[in-house]
């Protein structure tokens, strides 16, 4: 079986504490996965890993065969994984169309241009309105970014990611600090976006029904540990998993 | 080559690396505690000059107690500009832009001001008596008045370790580098304490600007050398970073006392090329961890 | 892009080009119209600048060193080789300026916000320096006089029409920049430079890039001044320089494209106007800036374009560039 990425023996400590600890899992072409965990479990710090910002102590990260580690954010961006994050990260000042330009020119490597303006370039504008479209800001598109509810600001950013059309998308707590009615859109606008672009989608999730309704597959993390990882029946038995969840509850 | 000879730079050096360090710690106190950028540090250093000639040598105040005055009054001044301007902009997008922007303003004020005040020409303040004259050792003189400088410095050196690791205000300063919200769940009141630290590192540059008076004259406009080499200092010792601006001064001011000594056409480049030196080989500072600087 | 927004634009851009073309010819004095050339010089000066600052977020305190490169070229080359060499001395100057800021580039771009602005101011005082102790070859602090361009380029009124030419191309040249997919990028990291990154470009390379292009035409305005003045003197290194343009487009506005332009119209003659009355012009400017900074931080062009949207009850006014 052909892993799209393969993280193997990943070690990363702060001072003493082992927030990545001999971490190794793969993720498959096109599938849909969840890593879930108390807080402090090393979910993001993973993810940071995994896209450059921090280096690992230890392990390797391979992504269709090539080595991460050691490179650039950018340099991964353009390998072809793609990252949204826990507090959504666009363009403030920049209207909601033009963030999502600024990625599409990004993508297709016309950022050094210095003559054209940026806003007649044919494909890119399309691939600005495709995803608009897409996400249901199509009404938006003209507003400042900052202007844009929480929510819609969250969907920008994932936005932002897919406009790279990456071949691995990671998402940081894609429904994180959203009211319920927003969640329940943001699950079913997920998972239709992993159909709509045959993603390979990894999501770092607290939102349960969102995990078990729409991951194939589940990795739990542990300080820092992979403590279980399978379908999600098999996570939701796992005694493990209970226990990591109801000791933090506890204490 | 001459031992005496190198040993006279080598005070001399010391003393002027005394006054960058004491002008210096205040730049670096203000821009650790508060996040502020004070471009204008300097022109309080020299306000502190004007202030210390006008307290001594016109109004005939004993020195020692005139360079208290004005550091004290220069610490007023920095104080009510905390109060009235920088204030208006905290929290600002782009703050940073901002702060230098305003300083800057400050600048072109206090120099523009001094001019009116006290005209364009020289001003310097005498020795103090008793600090006339040079101590002899060997073959080696140095003039007293150097070494009662470099006294003050020490004294201050000490005075800010036992402030920085003895007491509350001090491990807070020493903690808050980080930023004026933690400072606010501290318990603190921010904006008091802003304006007070801000008041005590423009003191500490005026004092400095009156120390240095008696040795090199001040002109309006003096602020902006005197704020490049405190910044020379910070960069190779890290901002924020007490004991790194420490090593920093007196690095910068042994090689500008021989830069001197040696090629005194050329001596002010020295400075920059230190500067240019350290950025290349050192660029996060010659003492600092790297991520201080990302400030 | 609506037409009408396009048209009214062209219109501006013609009216200036309109009142700058008819100075020469409308003014009485010589002494005019060398006003309205050092408004031109410092407006692409300062717009120039601009790109760094109020486009990209960084804030240079020392772009006098670029300004002074160009100055230098033109005026040694003229005076010590020949006026011939006035546009062989242009290019040299923009070819030094790019050399330079490429290298200090390197090393100032390693660091960000305060120390960045320092580092800049420190390199420029460095040049400075260099500049005043020289002697043999700069003339230290007497500067160089005497400065005549080549054949019709030495009448004042054509000189003028050409820095005229040169200004405003080269204007419009930094505003289609400004609105390309570069300039796009640029804003994107003033605002976030994390998520540029992020989306797969260098953070590093595009403000090494927009350093050197800045640089390249403030190294072009000084090399226009220097014909221009016929003189120049080390003070166009000196770190106040640096801070003029500082102050041009925070009365303008950072935030609109020729809001440095207008800051160094208004400047300009102010310093013209309030120059001529006192000798501490610097605490007029100063405090005038302080209230800027303070009370109306969108500068003149943003605050007028900010109330013409309100009285139109427009609330979504946005900012381009």
């Amino acid at each position: 079986m052909n892993a799209l990425l393969r993280v193997e023996q990943l070690r990363k400590a702060f001072g003493g504490l082992k927030v990545t600890d001999e971490v190794s899992f793969s993720i498959r072409p096109q599938e849909i996965a969840a890593i879930i965990g108390p807080n402090g479990a090393g979910k993001t710090t993973l993810f940071n890993q995994i896209t450059g910002q921090l280096p690992p102590d230890g392990g390797r990260i391979r992504f269709e065969e090539v080595d991460l580690v050691g490179r650039s954010p950018q340099d991964i961006v353009r390998l072809g994984i793609g990252r949204s994050f826990q507090i959504a990260s666009i363009f403030p000042d920049e209207s909601v169309r033009d963030n999502l330009l600024a990625a599409c020119l990004s993508r297709l490597n016309q950022t050094r241009r210095l003559w054209r303006p940026y806003t007649s370039h044919l494909q890119a504008g399309e691939e600005a309105m495709a995803i608009l479209a897409s996400l249901g800001l199509e009404s938006q598109a003209n507003r400042p970014a900052y202007e844009l509810a929480h929510g819609d600001q969250k969907l920008l950013d994932i936005g932002i990611a897919l406009a790279l059309r990456p071949k691995l998308l990671l998402m940081d707590e894609p429904t994180a600090g959203m009211s319920p009615e927003e969640r329940q859109r943001t699950r079913t606008l997920i998972k239709k976006l992993w159909q709509e672009y045959r993603l390979t989608l990894v999501f770092i999730e607290h939102d349960m029904d969102m995990v078990f309704g729409i991951a194939e597959r589940i990795f739990v993390l542990n300080h820092g540990r992979l403590i279980a990882e399978g379908a999600p029946e098999s996570i939701r038995a796992n005694r493990d998993v209970i226990t990591a969840y109801l000791g933090e509850e506890t204490g | 080559m001459d031992f005496a000879f190198l040993a006279t730079q080598m005070v001399s050096g010391f003393s002027l690396a005394t006054l960058l360090f004491l002008n210096a710690s205040g730049l670096t106190l203000i821009f650790g505690v508060g996040r502020i950028f004070n471009f204008a540090h300097g022109s309080f250093y020299m306000l502190g000059a004007y202030f210390g000639y006008q307290v001594s040598a016109v109004w005939g105040l004993p020195f020692w107690p005139a360079i208290l005055v004005a550091g004290a009054a220069a610490g007023i001044v920095g104080s009510a500009s905390e109060y009235l301007f920088l204030r208006r902009i905290y929290g600002r997008p782009h703050e940073g832009g901002f702060q230098i922007l305003l300083t800057y303003c400050l600048i072109l004020i206090f120099d523009d001001l001094v001019k009116m005040i006290w005209g364009s020409e020289y001003k310097s303040i005498a020795k103090p008596p008793g600090f006339l004259g040079a101590v002899q050792v060997g073959d080696v003189f140095i003039p007293t008045y150097n070494l009662a400088i470099i006294a003050v410095g020490l004294l201050v050196v000490l005075a800010a370790w036992w402030i920085l690791s003895r007491t509350r205000a001090g491990r807070i300063a020493r903690a808050s580098a980080v930023d004026r919200e933690i400072l606010g769940c501290l318990g603190v009141n921010v904006p008091l304490t802003l304006t007070v630290v801000f008041g005590l590192a423009t003191a500490l540059g005026g004092m400095t600007g009156a120390l240095a008076a008696p040795l090199r004259s001040v002109t309006p406009g003096a602020g902006i050398e005197i704020i490049i080499d405190s910044l020379i200092v910070v960069v190779l010792g890290g901002m924020g970073n007490f004991w790194g601006a420490w090593f920093g001064a007196i690095l910068l001011g042994e090689v500008n006392a021989f830069a001197v000594a040696f090629v005194p056409e050329w001596s002010s480049l020295f400075s920059y090329i230190v500067m240019v030196l350290t950025l290349i080989f050192r660029p996060e500072g010659l003492f600092a961890p790297a991520r201080i600087r990302k400030a | 892009m609506d037409l009408p927004r396009r048209y009214k634009f062209g219109l501006l851009w013609t009216a200036g080009l309109l009142v700058f073309a008819l100075v020469p010819l409308l003014m009485t004095s010589r002494y005019q119209m060398n006003l309205a050339g050092h408004i031109l010089v410092w407006g692409l000066f300062a717009v120039s600048f601009n790109m760094l600052w109020g486009v990209t977020g960084m804030l240079s305190f020392g772009q006098a060193l670029y300004y002074g490169i160009g100055a230098y070229s033109v005026g040694l080359l003229v005076t010590r080789v020949g006026a011939a060499w006035f546009f062989p001395a242009l290019g040299i100057g923009l070819a030094t300026a790019a050399l330079i800021s490429l290298l200090v580039g390197l090393l100032v771009i390693r660091m960000t916000g305060v120390y960045f602005t320092m580092l800049t101011l420190a390199f420029a005082q460095l040049a400075y320096q260099v500049t005043l102790k020289w002697r043999d070859l700069t003339g230290g602090d007497d500067g160089i006089q005497g400065i005549i361009p080549p054949g019709l380029l030495a009448d004042k009124t054509f000189y003028y029409y050409v820095v005229l030419a040169v200004v405003f191309f080269s204007i419009w040249v930094l505003k289609r920049m400004a609105y390309s997919p570069f300039g796009l990028v640029l804003r994107c990291i003033q605002q976030n430079p994390e998520r540029v990154r992020f989306i797969g470009r260098s953070v590093r390379m595009n403000q090494l890039r927009i350093y050197v292009i800045s640089s390249l035409f403030a190294a072009a305005a000084g090399a226009l001044m220097a014909g221009m003045d016929s003189s120049i003197h080390p003070d166009m290194l000196y770190w106040t320089t640096s801070g003029e343009v500082i102050l041009m487009s925070v009365l303008g506005g950072i935030n609109r494209f020729f809001g440095p332009f207008i800051g160094a119209i208004v400047l300009i003659l102010l310093e013209d106007v309030i120059g001529a009355k006192t000798e501490f012009w610097p605490i007029v400017i100063g405090s005038v800036i302080l209230v800027i900074v303070i009370l109306f931080p969108r500068g003149v062009v943003g605050e007028a374009q900010h109330l013409w949207s309100r009285f139109r009850g427009d609330s979504s006014q946005r900012s381009p560039a």
